[in-house]
């Protein structure tokens, strides 16, 4: 008996826990509040679900518990009332699936106004780099990587040449505007994750990987690792910066390209003055 | 070959008696150590099992007290805490989890359920369980070697799990791990083949496949899965050692390490190990939930005094499941960098398969309905499994959803979502089943006392630890951190929480403490059972004696006429109807 009383109280547990706890997602700060509605309409259905099978289960066993001379029931099957759970079941999963999927086609088509910034992942350490003037990231191999040129950039490909390199500093992102994530890792397996972007995506040594999202609020946000990459993997943390257009272009201003970081001699024409201040 | 043909059936030659009369045990060494009884097979799995897996439930308690009080426990370091978490996780799944759901239950239960001797290759089961147990060791081997076992986490990705950065990964950890997998795999397959042909071939008389017991089919279809899956795993391993011990690229492209030291490694690519990987790995969960699947209806329909609900949709949706899991593996690869469009795909697949999953829910409730409901404690561990598993499975919607899976990867929310789904429900199912079966093995009950105390503190602690897990989970608090630290979105209530959850793991792992010494104290002080003490069809039940013999069942093996599940039949004197009383329905009764 005090069984049935249990089933009852872990729904009620259950219910109130999840409306009074004051464990919830950290607020967003990204375009992607889809993801959280998609969360939340999940929680609705699965709750409605847990509770209704639990409490019925606690009505049998209350109510069909062993007594003296009592005896079960024989019905083997009933087609009618299989046939209509599955359908109520297979509408259900539906009903889940479809915004579901129906927000993953928006999560994997990156508007053509993105722009693309790379992350360079590699134990325990961020790294960033942002394309030039053409908007164009040259082109990278792990094979470059050397004391001056730690993310790999191939120092034959133009387009490479003004890439604002940012080697274990923080990211700044303006405000509002989409932005390509262009994932890539010179060690081991890594995950870029910022919950408050809600989006995250793993860092593959070998491939290039990519999310896209648009931030929406200013402020100081917190990058962690999300996939196993060794025992750093706790302390592999980065800052992201999400500035209005205006301290954007000015923390930009600072940054060096990677040209300016390589040999200075050789590449040295390419550098406005302006920029040279790092050498 | 043992005999399997039932007597009336036809003039048996002298010869073949003759040669069943080998196997039967002459000493005490064949008897109970190298042993060819499935019986016996059944009972050295399990042991094994257990005592590996109080391993892991001891480095969990290790994780849990780092997790919920990092300071005090400034001695577990980040790399004994992976290697704790690495040997938790494999030692549950595979050494614990699939051994004794197959070898363990498969072994006891389905030559008993089938009508039959023995497995039909007993030689073969005996090289089964010694080859696991070489598994073991090598495994906890690993714990003695030089830098001690790997801590690449239970999903062993590679480079990190070969690379110098994750404990073990140059050592001889990993090396250890992959040759105990492989071994496991080779164990496996003979005991696997076994179970597999002894269902099919080796069932008595008037036991069609549509009269087996829904254990029966769990088990049996758990393990034609794993022959498909772990070939996957087997693949896997063999590659990483080769990229590991000799230096090959199968998993493993142009790297560098400690931020400028290129590996001589080129091409190779670290996704298609997650594939082949998960490709084993889904299934995997439900090479341990099919077993539970089944011994948990059984264990319903025998304790509500009624038939199972629906058997034939039963079978089908155990069948059904076991086929699509082979098409849902990428779900766990939501982010791992493979083609977006994939996610499509996979998060449809997955959402089916909620569909049979349902519908086995379903029925379990529905055969309460109108029961005869005795709450014995095999029945509260089933009643808990459905809490535990409804949970479990619901929230596998949000994590199997693609995109509502995105903020949830990899965080506390996945972790909190399998120990409910894949660790708490079917333990809690091994758990009824061994207070279930327990008197079959021993011929004694478990002591009742004891046992309503584990179920309690077991159930509730269990859904106390990993209910909220999740919400620490939807934080964003992710997984394999030993310590989040000061993290500026992880409010200090978090904190709390872990604490509260560190404290009822322990309580909950103390009172396996007293499932252990009951299932010791019970064997001599535990009430006599009888041979049928819950009154139940199946027929194992109905055997000569209790244990029952080598050989199952005295001279003639029972010839079965009905279903698993006549139980309450209208009309009939008893409440049950074992399968082999031939009499009709209204004349049936105890046998």
């Amino acid at each position: 008996m005090a069984i049935a009383l249990v089933l009852v109280l872990i729904v009620v547990g259950s219910v109130l826990f999840h409306v009074l706890s004051p464990w919830w997602s950290t607020p967003i700060a990204s375009n992607w509040g889809y993801i959280d509605s998609t969360l939340v309409i999940t929680f609705w259905i699965t709750g409605t679900v847990f509770s209704a099978v639990v409490l019925f289960m606690a009505y049998c066993v209350y109510r069909f518990r062993h007594k003296e001379g009592q005896r079960a029931s024989y019905e083997p099957e009933s087609r009618k009332l299989e046939s209509w759970l599955t359908v109520v079941t297979a509408v259900g999963v539906a009903a889940l699936l479809a915004p579901g999927l129906f927000v993953w086609s928006q999560f994997v088509t990156v508007p053509s106004n993105a722009t693309e910034v790379e992350i360079i992942a590699q134990q325990w350490q961020w790294s960033f780099r942002l394309p030039g003037a053409n908007g164009k990231l040259g082109t990278s191999n792990t094979r470059f990587i050397g004391p001056d040129n730690p993310l790999g950039l191939n120092p034959q490909d133009p387009d490479g040449q003004d890439n604002i390199v940012v080697v274990a500093a923080d990211l700044h992102l303006p405000v509002g505007k989409p932005v390509k994530m262009v994932l890539r890792s010179i060690d081991v397996i890594h995950n870029f994750y910022v919950p408050e972007f809600r989006a995250k995506m793993d860092m593959v040594p070998g491939m290039i990987t990519y999310f896209w999202f648009t931030p929406t609020k200013t402020g100081t946000f917190e990058i962690l690792c999300s996939q196993l990459c060794g025992v750093g993997h706790a302390f592999m943390r980065g800052v992201v910066k999400v500035d209005t257009e205006q301290d954007y272009l000015a923390w930009l201003q600072q940054q060096s390209t990677f040209a300016q970081l390589s040999a200075p001699t050789k590449t040295g024409a390419l550098v406005e003055p302006a920029k040279a201040k790092a050498d | 070959m043992v005999d399997l043909t039932p007597h009336g059936a036809g003039p048996i030659s002298a010869a073949e008696v003759a040669e069943v009369e080998l196997y039967h045990p002459h000493g005490w060494w064949t008897k109970y150590v190298f042993s060819q009884d499935a019986k016996v097979i059944a009972i050295q799995y399990a042991g094994t099992a257990t005592a590996i897996g109080l391993v892991a439930l001891v480095l969990s308690w290790l994780m849990r007290l780092k997790l919920g009080f990092p300071d005090t426990f400034a001695s577990i370091t980040p790399d004994t805490y992976y290697q704790f978490m690495t040997m938790h996780g494999m030692i549950m799944v595979i050494y614990l989890l699939t051994a004794l759901f197959l070898g363990g239950f498969g072994n006891y239960l389905i030559p008993l359920m089938v009508g039959a001797r023995d497995m039909v290759f007993p030689y073969v089961n005996m090289l089964s369980f010694w080859i696991y147990l070489l598994a073991v060791l090598v495994l906890a081997g690993s714990f003695f070697a030089p830098g001690g076992p790997t801590g690449a986490g239970w999903t062993l990705y590679p480079p990190q799990a070969i690379t110098s950065g994750t404990p073990g990964g140059q050592d001889w950890g990993i090396i250890l791990m992959l040759v105990s997998l492989i071994l496991f795999i080779v164990g496996f397959t003979m005991g696997g083949l076994n179970y597999v042909v002894t269902v099919l071939q080796g069932r008595t008389r008037g036991m069609t496949l549509m009269r087996l017991p829904l254990t029966v089919w769990g088990i049996f279809t758990a393990t034609v899965m794993a022959l498909l899956a772990f070939p996957a795993l087997f693949v896997a391993c063999v590659m990483m050692l080769f990229d590991r011990v000799i230096g090959s690229s199968f998993f493993m492209p142009a790297i560098v390490e400690m931020g400028t030291n290129p590996l001589p490694h080129d091409g190779g690519s670290p996704i298609m190990f997650q594939h082949l990987f998960w490709f084993f790995g889904h299934p995997e969960v439900y090479i341990v939930a099919l077993p539970a699947f089944g011994i948990v209806s059984d264990l319903i329909s025998t304790h509500a005094r009624k038939n199972i609900f629906g058997y034939r949709m039963m079978v089908w949706a155990i069948i059904g499941i076991g086929a699509l899991s082979f098409v849902v593996w990428a779900h766990h690869m939501y982010v791992s960098g493979m083609h977006p469009y994939f996610g499509f795909f996979f998060a449809t697949t997955t959402l089916i398969i909620a569909i049979p999953t349902a519908i086995k829910v379903y029925n379990w409730v529905l055969t309460l309905w109108r029961g005869d409901i005795h709450l014995t404690i095999p029945m509260l561990f089933a009643l808990a499994f459905i809490v535990t598993f409804v949970n479990g499975g619901l929230t596998g919607l949000f994590l199997g959803n693609v995109v509502v899976d995105v903020p949830l990867a990899q965080t506390m929310f996945v972790v909190a979502h399998f120990h409910m789904v894949m660790g708490v429900a079917p333990i809690l199912v091994v758990f009824g089943a061994i207070y279930h079966w327990y008197p079959k093995v021993t011929g004694r009950m478990l002591n009742e006392a004891m046992g309503r105390f584990h179920f309690w503190v077991t159930f509730l602690g269990a859904y106390l630890i990993f209910f909220p897990m999740h919400y620490v989970g939807l934080v964003g608090v992710p997984r394999r951190y030993p310590e989040i630290g000061d993290t500026a979105f992880v409010p200090p209530s978090v904190h709390t929480l872990n604490e509260f959850i560190t404290i009822a793991a322990l309580v909950v792992g103390f009172a396996q403490m007293v499932f252990l010494f009951n299932l010791l104290w019970s064997i001599r002080h535990g009430r006599p059972a009888g041979d049928n003490p819950w009154r139940a069809t199946t027929l194992e039940w109905q055997t000569a004696g209790t244990p029952p013999p080598h050989g199952n069942f005295g001279k003639e093996l029972p010839v079965v006429y009905r279903w698993a599940y006549d139980y309450s039949v209208p009309g009939a004197s008893e409440d049950f109807i074992p399968q082999n009383d031939p009499r009709p329905r209204t004349q049936g009764g105890s046998a």
